[in-house]
């Protein structure tokens, strides 16, 4: 198996984890926006629901979750048929909207409280506080760890594999055990470094820009 | 009848009372200062008067209409309404940093005429709102010595300047009574007079004012009357010349003899 037909197959592989982290990164940011207002809710018990939400999430290993939303309807004699890559978008949103969820928190809580009242001296309502006044604050400040989960993302996608789902890795592993070839598994180590790299410049440009003011 | 009427405000923070039954009025165009030692109630008086924190007991009588009286319960929407009658510079300026000063000026205006107005508002009715606001801005700014600083950010404005900022940031939402918590505890001593000199322009367009403060001499020269706090009452009240002059009450000495002492 010559090199170019090795490439041509992994990035059949390449494009399942882009397709996975794409949308999961599309689904987890607002989601994790959602879980966030739950776990700051003035309402106990709303609150409780979410903080136990993202304690089961975060103590568990993403694999299990993964292999959960996929034979989990089965075991409980629910008879349908789910898509692989769909039970691990599923699983990938639910997990990464938790991490982002206290990301989230974390950038809220640290914005100064002089900025809400200086937002209602002003007359402004709750909501035009937080989205004019707060959320853009909120952004630069956690530019950087959700750089940080982002870019574990990418390699997470790895994952995808316990059920079968042929991404980077498993489609390196399928070319081992049919053709017997060792390298390509190290060849799919140059992918990922390769798109991790590009999201490390795009988000240090993003952090660059967002840097216009300090504070 | 006075313009501004306080009545019996309480206010505890858990076992803490920290107000205990504080009564004055004010007249239109007035300056009051209120001086007092840490502690002794000021600012939780003035966060009171704009609705940051709400008295136990109480009320708050501007013009003739009850804004607030301990006994009712008002909507968010209401408080919003009321608390615009009071303009609030805060000592640490509060200013929005990732807006420009001009920017940090027509935010509140635009959202209160625009985003909150009660009527849909054409494409053309709001650009000609904005503009008015913005006009508006950049008079304010300009009266406050910032023309030449619209389009910086507050990072790269000295504090006095800062300062300066919000005070425009609050006049631009025209309160009737404008208050300022501290205005220059939080800047170097050079950089105090330029911010009490605005205040003090302020003062020469009739503007009625509260200002919590820790400048004596500023509060000796600019204000028509002084309110002397202590443990949460007031303990002395009068023009300057009674309270700095001739103050009655033992505290009142104690304290006014301590602040000439880091003075001098």
């Amino acid at each position: 198996m010559s090199f170019l037909e090795v490439t041509a197959q992994l990035s059949k592989g390449f494009l399942t984890t882009l397709q996975i982290f794409g949308i999961t990164l599309a689904g987890a940011l607002p989601l994790g926006l959602l879980i966030t207002f739950g776990s700051m809710s003035k309402i106990k018990p709303i609150k409780w629901i979410f903080k136990v939400f993202v304690w089961i999430i975060r103590g568990t290993p993403l694999m299990l979750q993964i292999i959960l939303v996929f034979y989990g309807p089965g075991l409980i004699g629910w008879d349908i048929k789910i898509d692989r890559l769909l039970a691990v978008i599923v699983a990938f949103i639910i997990n990464y909207a938790c991490y982002f969820s206290e990301i989230y928190r974390g950038g809220i809580e640290s914005i100064p409280k002089g900025q809400y009242e200086a937002g209602q001296v002003l007359g402004m309502t709750k909501s035009q506080i937080f989205f004019k006044v707060v959320l853009f604050q909120v952004v630069k400040r956690i530019v950087p760890p959700m750089g940080n989960e982002i870019i574990t993302l990418v390699k997470d996608t790895s994952l995808a594999r316990v059920i079968s789902v042929i991404e980077l890795v498993k489609s390196a592993q399928d070319i081992i055990s049919q053709k017997s070839l060792i390298w390509p598994l190290f060849y799919v180590g140059a992918f990922y470094l390769l798109f991790s790299g590009l999201l490390t410049i795009l988000l240090n440009y993003a952090e660059k820009k967002l840097n216009y003011y300090q504070g | 009848m006075a313009f501004l009427e306080v009545n019996g405000i309480f206010k505890r923070f858990g076992k803490t009372e920290v107000l205990k039954g504080i009564d004055f009025t004010m007249d239109k165009g007035e300056v009051l200062a209120i001086i007092g030692s840490s502690g002794s109630g000021k600012t939780t008086l003035l966060r009171c008067m704009n609705f940051l924190e709400t008295p136990d007991a109480g009320r708050i009588v501007l013009n003739g209409e009850e804004l607030f009286n301990a006994d009712g319960k008002y909507s968010d929407r209401e408080i919003r309404e009321k608390r615009l009658h009071f303009g609030l510079v805060f000592q640490s300026f509060n200013l929005f940093p990732q807006y420009t000063v001009l920017r940090n000026v027509c935010l509140a205006p635009e959202l209160m005429k625009i985003n909150q107005s009660e009527k849909k508002l054409s494409r053309a009715e709001k650009t000609q709102i904005r503009k008015e606001i913005e006009e508006n801005a950049r008079q304010i700014l300009a009266s406050v010595g910032l023309s030449d600083k619209l389009m910086n950010y507050p990072c790269e404005l000295s504090g006095g300047q800062q300062q300066r900022v919000a005070i425009a940031r609050a006049l631009a939402m025209e309160p009737v009574i404008l208050c300022f918590d501290e205005p220059t505890s939080a800047l170097d001593p050079e950089l105090t007079g330029e911010v009490l000199k605005v205040i003090r322009e302020l003062k020469t367009t009739d503007r009625t004012m509260i200002i919590v403060t820790h400048e004596m001499g500023f509060a000796r020269s600019a204000a028509d009357k002084v309110i002397f706090m202590a443990d949460g009452i007031i303990e002395e009240y009068g023009t300057p010349e009674e309270v700095f002059g001739n103050p009655k009450s033992e505290k009142t000495v104690s304290f006014l003899e301590k602040s000439l002492e880091n003075i001098t």
